[in-house]
């Protein structure tokens, strides 16, 4: 499996991340590199092995239904850039 | 009767997959412990897990895994005893994480199904799959021309998201789908069912074929919130798909909206690229284990659902099955009749909630659940009826009335002076004054003018002011009739 610049670009969009052509190219190896690797290790036969999803061999924890207020409005907006009436404000996304 | 659409040029099936969005009735957030509570301030109810504050750690509700489970015993389906928690990734204002933690290739619930009733037939509609995921939060576009406000007090609540086979076939058959399912979740508890809050909320995939063709190319409309707009986007979208290809013109698979105000349903381009979601297992959250004992224990706990409480009252109280469907499929109705029929006649009963208590609630916008109507309330006034103090056309007459007093049936009708009369001389008098007044009409009913009946019986009861025994007055007046 091979990336070339259009794939670049599209997961760097998907991400939200810019890049430039210098940086695009340097992207187009080290991904090759990565999968490359990634074709390496799956010439390794694991037909009779479970995936392993996590390193720790164990269940969820869970909690039980309670509800809290930890956090007031004021600290829940302090880090946006602009808010009003207790609200968010972010340039209009609409249908 | 299948649900066809005439084109210009063929027959068209309808098929039609349903994914049902239904808020778990929790205390707290699916993996954060912020109220739920509906309807408080912007942005008060937000934990760091629901803001997406780097670092802060998501931990399961395991109320809201018993209520997942107990759905899935509901829908007839399959718990797994192993699920895993995906990361969906996209970029949205309402969702700070940048991904939904949702659930792929590993949801809690397999394969089920649900019985729903068209015309007296019953089909079964078959249940994908059932998983657990957080909500977005909400978006404010009309407070401001520029900008767009966002709330994250519902962003992290949890979902279920019911999927169906597409195994439905009519704008009716989705609706009833819909509504058996709501009736199922109210019945467990597990989501209150309330679309005017967004709390149940469908996405409808539609497609068309010709009769013996292959399953056409689907649009998805996202985010339908009541049962008469999912009827009315079904249609739209349906008759929008016929003619493309009637016209030579193939369907694209796409996301659209449905407009209630125009009627009609319109591509979303903003979620046209986002469609590469980029799933895989979120590191946060090991596997989601399910014991046998749990299962069990919440086996133990399902309470008698819509299609066996139905059978139920058939057998029991001698229903029909119109009528049984009518009264299980609110929970708190079903409820209401069993308390109110005890001791009483059950189609009686049936006609006085399906009649006068339905529509009395639909006025005063009430359901029986927060219309606080106490069963003997009701049954006071029938068992008037039955004991012939008053007529059912009185009682009916003044139902409203009485359901605003707080007073009990008998001392009500004292005080509006409503008691039936029911004393033979007093009616007979009645009777022998519209026949004197009558003569020629006597005459025209012996000469087998039969129709004048109703008259007489029209006249007693007009001179009685409706306080005559109708049943009374009727014998009474064949008998002097005859004579």
């Amino acid at each position: 499996m091979s990336i070339d610049n259009s794939t670049v670009k599209k997961v760097a969009k998907l991400a939200r991340i810019e890049i430039n052509e210098e940086e695009e190219t340097t992207l187009i190896t080290e991904l090759n590199n990565i999968l490359g690797w990634v074709d390496e290790l799956k010439q390794v036969n694991t037909d009779s092995v479970e995936p392993m999803l996590s390193v720790f061999n164990e269940s969820m924890q869970m909690r039980e239904d309670k509800a809290e207020s930890n956090f007031d409005n004021s600290q829940i907006l302090d880090n946006s850039p602009e808010s009003n009436s207790g609200f968010f404000v972010v340039p209009k996304v609409v249908e | 009767m299948t649900y066809v659409i005439e084109g210009k040029k063929d027959s068209w099936q309808v098929v039609l997959g349903l994914e049902v969005h239904a808020q778990i009735s929790s205390k707290s957030k699916l993996f954060s412990v912020a109220s739920t509570n509906w309807g408080s301030d912007p942005n008060t109810q937000v934990e760091l897990v629901d803001c997406g504050m780097p670092g802060a750690l998501p931990v399961i509700n395991e109320y809201c895994v018993d209520q997942a489970v107990l759905t899935g015993l509901s829908l007839n389906a399959e718990i797994k005893k192993l699920s895993i928690f995906d990361r969906k990734n996209y970029f949205y204002p309402d969702l700070p994480q940048g991904y939904q933690i949702s659930q792929f290739e590993h949801p809690i619930v397999g394969k089920g199904h649900i019985n729903i009733e068209i015309e007296g037939k019953v089909k079964k509609i078959g249940i994908t799959r059932l998983h657990l995921e957080q909500d977005a939060g909400k978006s404010l576009h009309d407070q401001d021309i520029k900008n767009s406000y966002i709330d994250l007090n519902r962003s992290g609540c949890a979902l279920m998201e019911i999927v169906s086979e597409p195994d439905l076939n009519s704008p009716i058959e989705a609706a009833e789908y819909v509504k058996k399912l709501r009736s199922i979740l109210r019945y467990i508890g597990s989501c209150d069912g309330n679309m005017e809050k967004g709390n149940l909320r469908a996405d409808v995939n539609v497609s068309v074929k010709r009769e013996g063709e292959k399953l056409g190319t689907r649009c998805e409309i996202k985010n339908v919130n009541s049962i008469k707009f999912i009827q009315q986007a079904i249609e739209f979208e349906a008759k929008r798909q016929v003619n493309i290809i009637e016209n030579g013109e193939k369907i694209i698979q796409e996301t659209r909206l449905f407009d209630p105000n125009k009627c009609e349903t319109r591509s979303m381009r903003s979620k046209e690229e986002s469609h590469d979601y980029r799933y895989f297992p979120d590191p946060d959250l090991p596997p989601l284990i399910i014991s046998d004992e749990k299962v069990n224990s919440l086996k133990e706990k399902l309470p008698e659902l819509p299609d066996e409480k139905k059978d139920r009252f058939m057998r029991e109280f001698n229903l029909s099955s119109y009528d049984a469907e009518v009264i299980v499929n609110d929970k708190d109705t079903a409820l209401f009749f069993e308390k109110l029929v005890k001791g009483r006649d059950s189609k009686v009963v049936t006609n006085w909630i399906t009649g006068e208590v339905f529509s009395y609630l639909k006025k005063i916008n009430k359901d029986m659940k927060n219309s606080g109507i106490a069963p003997e309330k009701i049954g006071s006034l029938i068992d008037l009826i039955v004991d012939e103090k008053i007529s059912n056309r009185q009682a009916k007459e003044v139902f409203h009335e009485y359901m605003k007093s707080n007073d009990d049936a008998t001392t009500f009708i004292e005080k509006k002076g409503l008691v039936q009369l029911s004393d033979q001389s007093e009616i007979n008098k009645i009777i022998d004054k519209v026949l004197s007044d009558n003569p020629k009409m006597v005459d025209d009913y012996q000469n087998g003018k039969d129709k004048l009946f109703g008259f007489f019986i029209g006249q007693v009861m007009k001179i009685s002011k409706g306080k005559a025994n109708p049943k009374l007055v009727n014998e009474l007046l064949v008998k002097r009739l005859k004579e």
